[in-house]
């Protein structure tokens, strides 16, 4: 459903992405793996429209997404989950979810509930006060109300107690059975094989490694040069 | 001036500080949501101002006529906004954030033309209208009616701007668009479209504020100019972007304003500014928190 092929992206005159291609399939969850600084929010980003590759081709069901607006991708189905979250802070937890473009009713407020219950219990409280957990089920559940066919889920985990870690891969991984097609991108190689079924190991902006979950299990080496821990 | 004369004079003054607060919240809103200190905000309440004139003139003297001028002056100011803003902020927004200051720059000084070419230099004046004529008793203060319904419209405009704000979808995602609008993006929300409608309400706010002021001034050019620097000191007092505090930087500049010319006529005029200097000595980043 999404090709990437040969993306270059800048941040003014830094070229920090070369060539990078990638593809995703209805339905997959595709790891994008790397350590800090690899490159994986700059994909994210580029797929997202909020930055523009200098060239190179992104193709959603067969359509250029290049030089389209982030507003605009989204309503093609493509919803982006920033790592920093990027909530709102002024508003209450269920306006964050309320201001959301709806692509249709697949995804509805009771539904995102359902999947984060804990949301529920604070949908009228002020979303600047929430907890960092708290944070990252809410700008999940925002990207949702959106029905998106493929999430761009940039560093979930991040930053979070291992206790809240575990709590949020099962969300995720229920997310999964949902059929919606995610792009993760992780540090944390070992918490992320239980989720995607294939990756692709980024460094310095250059995709280093692509193979099947098992594949890359196997491959120490891949694991070793890149300090996926 | 006896006791009651004073106070009849400072609620006088209170009155006025109402369309000080509808000017200021519209600034306040563009500047918070859209991040453009608008020069040319001064320009859209002087035309309100003499649009209210021509639409009263036009109709003559009969009751409906000045409910048309508030009604019609800012849907046309409205109108003129977002003509302009469709036309020239649009293409700006994502371009060097000085290129938007010189535009307004602009605007205030081309909009000042053509308020010349339509309605000359020399000075208009309108009368109240008549239901609004005369006095009433104000906690046994003889007050003039006209500045009684400026008491009641500045609070009610503050409960409309509450309520859009708070409870509906397009003030929600103002609010949101004001702290991160790439994001608002991000989740499938064209932010140019709430641009468009914040700048259109700011100025049907400034256009309001002229159609008020217009029976209890001399409506001319340059009322452009002395608005819009106590217009820009609210708001810095206030907090960039928030309306209560729009509501509250009003409030010290008009009451200290009336206070100021009843202890000392000559030099009364001073009085805000010292007010506006020691909030900002106090408080810096304004009284309310603001949204930059
Ligand atoms: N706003 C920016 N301006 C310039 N360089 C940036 C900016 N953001 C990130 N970079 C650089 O781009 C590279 C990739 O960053 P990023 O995509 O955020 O990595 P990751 O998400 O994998 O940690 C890094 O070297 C980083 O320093
Ligand atoms: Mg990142």
């Amino acid at each position: 459903m999404l090709e990437v092929k040969k993306m270059n992206t800048f941040y003014g005159k830094s070229h920090i992405l070369f060539d990078v291609s990638l593809f995703i399939k209805e339905g997959e969850v595709v790891g994008l793996l790397g350590r800090n600084g690899a490159g994986k929010t700059t994909t994210m980003k580029s797929i997202a429209g909020l930055l523009t590759p200098k060239s190179g081709e992104i193709l959603f069901h067969d359509e250029s997404l290049i030089g389209k607006k982030p507003y605009e991708i989204v309503r093609r189905g493509i919803c982006y989950v920033p790592d920093e979250r990027r909530i709102f802070g002024d508003l209450t937890v269920e306006d964050n979810l309320e201001i959301v473009y709806k692509r249709n009713n697949e995804w509805t407020k009771d539904r995102v509930y359902n999947l984060f219950p804990q949301l529920k219990e604070i949908s009228q409280r002020k979303a600047g006060l929430l907890s960092g957990g708290e944070r990252a089920m809410l700008a999940i559940g925002r990207a949702l109300m959106s029905s998106p066919k493929l999430l761009l889920l940039d560093e979930p985990t991040e930053g979070l107690a291992p206790i809240i870690v575990k709590m949020l891969e099962e969300q995720i991984l229920e997310l999964k059975k949902t059929g919606i097609s995610i792009l993760l991108s992780e540090q944390n190689i070992i918490s992320s094989l239980k989720i995607i079924d294939r990756a692709y190991v980024i460094d310095n902006g250059k995709i280093c490694f692509e193979g099947t979950v098992s594949e890359l299990a196997q491959n120490e080496g891949v694991k070793r040069d890149h300090f996926l821990i | 001036m006896n006791y009651s004369g004073i106070l009849t004079q400072l609620i006088v003054g209170l009155s006025r500080t109402m369309i000080l607060f509808i000017v200021s919240s519209g600034m306040s809103l563009i500047l918070g949501v859209l991040r453009i200190p608008n020069v040319a905000h001064g320009s859209f309440y002087m035309i309100g101002a003499f649009l209210s004139y021509t639409i009263a003139s036009f109709l003559g003297d009969v009751s409906y006529s000045f409910w048309f001028g508030i009604a019609l002056a800012p849907i046309i100011v409205g109108l003129l906004g977002f003509f302009l803003e469709r036309v020239f902020f649009s293409y700006l927004y994502e371009r060097e954030h000085l290129m938007l200051l010189l535009l307004t720059f602009g605007l205030a000084s081309v909009l000042g033309d053509l308020v010349k070419l339509i309605w000359g230099a020399e000075y208009r004046s309108m009368t109240t209208p008549v239901f609004l004529q005369g006095s009433s008793e104000f906690f046994g203060l003889p007050v003039p009616n006209y500045n009684l319904f400026l008491l009641f419209i500045g609070p009610a405009i503050a409960i409309l701007l509450w309520f859009i704000f708070n409870k509906t979808k397009f003030g929600k995602i103002a609010r949101a668009a004001a702290a991160d609008k790439e994001m608002v993006s991000a989740v499938g929300v064209n932010v140019n479209l709430i641009f468009s409608l914040t700048f259109v309400l700011g100025c049907i706010l400034a256009g309001l504020g002229g159609a008020l002021v217009a029976p209890i001034v001399n409506i001319s050019l340059g009322m452009d100019h002395s608005l819009i620097m106590e217009v820009f000191l609210i708001v810095i007092i206030g907090g960039l972007g928030n309306i209560w505090g729009a509501f509250l930087g009003s409030l010290i500049f008009g009451i200290t304003q009336s206070f100021g010319i009843l202890i000392w006529p000559q030099f009364g005029i001073i009085f805000p500014y010292l007010a506006v200097v020691i909030v900002l000595l106090i408080r810096p980043r304004g009284l309310l928190s603001s949204t930059w």
